[in-house]
């Protein structure tokens, strides 16, 4: 019975929302909005009621150098300086006798300040927790709130480092634990679905490149002989030895690439599922007030599922990203017998 | 399409951010949490095996004084058995030194008593002989008061005499 009257309240919503989606509703703009980078910051709003944070754009032209000025001045296609967003891309290009020109851009876009905030968030809670250490005796007393909270998360990845590095895992493992605690909490905000969350951040491929080329340097500066001598003098038939280089330095170039592909697939894709299931609800404004209560229903119930899930795999391709780089740089640090 | 080719200027900015987020946190941040768990876990360790090496060694304490007590028991046990035989003995050595003295004492007694019998009878021999000679002398005295008397009795004594020297 109560059931019933659930499902009789939720068939009620639409008659009382106000929402103004309709038939030009479109969903591959919004999800690739919520997705994509941007020079400002969209709170809510559409048109000339959007509320928004207008963020500096740093460019520098060929012709006229420097210039930084606020993405408001861009809005709505206006031109500033010979500047304007293209209409195809959205990035900020110059007009030079006629033809788009991409000055060199290095805009605080939503990623660039969602990237500064989450690394300054990120910086304190790690400082405050080894503060923790600083001013107290670890031999005495429990590490409690921050301290208590990180050392697990800490120490796990600290002991993956020892497990698949061996013995100078020491070396390794701050930058294993930088790189999980950042895609992490980043994988976090970029659930969270208001400022200051929701810049796909580790969905955006330039940062799991980042992340990924990190890896191959940590892999290949560092290797032994013996590395080395597996990829350009394997112990392998004579007739196989050209081939073996070829192959080994093709198999060293693509773990950065599947590392950054993975992560940035996996995030993109938690991304696009959540915001596609969120867009049913617009989508079936049109068809009359049943159906599109039942399928508000169904798509809150799987939004909430897919929310949970990507909690899940925010956490996993952070520890997948951070296992495999540990296993790639065990490695590159193994001694031969 | 827009979303795999990377952008130039976030790439910048995250290489910066990054480097700069690593090399803080590499410094200040995980080396000095990772280090203190460990020294703790190492401390745990050690006074885990401090204080299982107690524990053995309160075992073997208790080990030890369960067979100390163990060895005064019986220790305690023999040397009470060996003091009861040993009274039993001193007892029974001093009966038999009593019985031997006892019957040494008699035997003298006896020897003594028998010597006082033989003194005594010898003189009691003595004076009954002295007593019978006189006794024999008064006898004879009263009898041969007379010279017939004397003469009859000589005259006999002679027969007796040749009697017996004819006898033998």
């Amino acid at each position: 019975m109560r059931k019933w009257l659930y499902i009789l309240c939720l068939l009620c919503l639409p008659l009382l929302s106000r929402a103004e989606a309709g038939e030009d509703f479109a969903v591959a703009d919004v999800i690739f909005e919520h997705i994509g980078d941007a020079y400002e910051w969209h709170f809510w709003g559409e048109g000339d009621h959007a509320v928004a944070l207008h963020l500096p754009i740093i460019v520098r032209s060929r012709t006229t150098g420097w210039h930084c000025f606020s993405s408001r001045r861009l809005a709505h296609g206006e031109e500033y300086a010979g500047f304007r967003l293209s209409p195809d891309s959205g990035k900020v290009v110059e007009m030079v006798e006629g033809q788009e020109v991409r000055p060199l851009d290095i805009s605080i876009t939503k990623n660039v300040l969602s990237l500064l905030m989450s690394s300054l968030l990120l910086a304190v809670l790690v400082l405050l927790a080894a503060r923790w250490y600083r001013r107290h005796d670890s031999l005495e007393e429990a590490p409690s709130g921050l301290a208590g909270l990180l050392e697990p998360l800490v120490m796990m990845i600290h002991d993956m480092a020892r497990e698949n590095i061996g013995e100078d895992y020491k070396r390794y493992s701050p930058f294993l634990c930088t790189a999980f605690f950042f895609i992490l909490l980043n994988n976090f905000l970029g659930i969270v679905p208001f400022f200051p969350g929701g810049a796909n951040l580790t969905g955006n491929i330039a940062v799991t490149l980042v992340l990924a080329l990190c890896t191959f340097l940590a892999v290949n500066l560092f290797g032994t002989k013996h590395y080395y001598r597996e990829i350009f003098w394997p112990d392998v038939p004579a007739f196989l030895k050209p081939i073996m280089p070829v192959i080994e330095v093709f198999s060293a170039l693509v773990k950065p690439i599947s590392l950054t592909i993975r992560l940035f697939a996996n995030m993109l894709a938690g991304h696009i599922l959540i915001l596609s299931l969120v867009c049913i609800i617009f989508i079936m404004y049109k068809f009359g007030p049943v159906l599109f209560g039942s399928m508000t229903f169904i798509s809150v119930l799987f939004g909430l599922f897919m929310d949970l899930l990507e909690c899940l795999v925010a956490f996993i391709q952070a520890y997948v990203f951070t296992m495999l780089s540990s296993i790639y740089i065990g490695l590159s640090r193994e001694k031969g017998e | 399409m827009n979303l795999v080719t990377p952008d130039g200027g976030l790439l910048f900015w995250m290489t910066l951010i990054f480097l700069l987020l690593f090399f803080i946190l590499a410094k200040f941040g995980f080396p000095i949490i990772t280090e203190m768990v460990e020294k703790r876990n190492r401390h745990i360790d050690e006074s885990l095996r401090l204080a299982r090496e107690a524990q053995t060694r309160m075992n073997d304490l208790e080990k030890e004084q369960a067979a100390l007590l163990e060895k005064t028991r019986t220790e305690q046990t023999q040397i009470l058995r060996e003091a009861a035989r040993t009274r039993e003995n001193i007892i029974a050595q001093a009966k038999s030194e009593a019985r031997d003295e006892a019957a040494k004492l008699l035997e003298k007694a006896k020897i003594e008593i028998a010597a006082e019998k033989e003194s005594a009878l010898r003189d009691i021999r003595k004076e009954v002989a002295l007593l019978s000679v006189d006794i024999a002398e008064r006898v004879m005295r009263e009898k041969l008061a007379s010279d017939e008397e004397q003469s009859r009795y000589i005259g006999r004594l002679v027969d007796e005499f040749t009697a017996r020297n004819q006898t033998n």
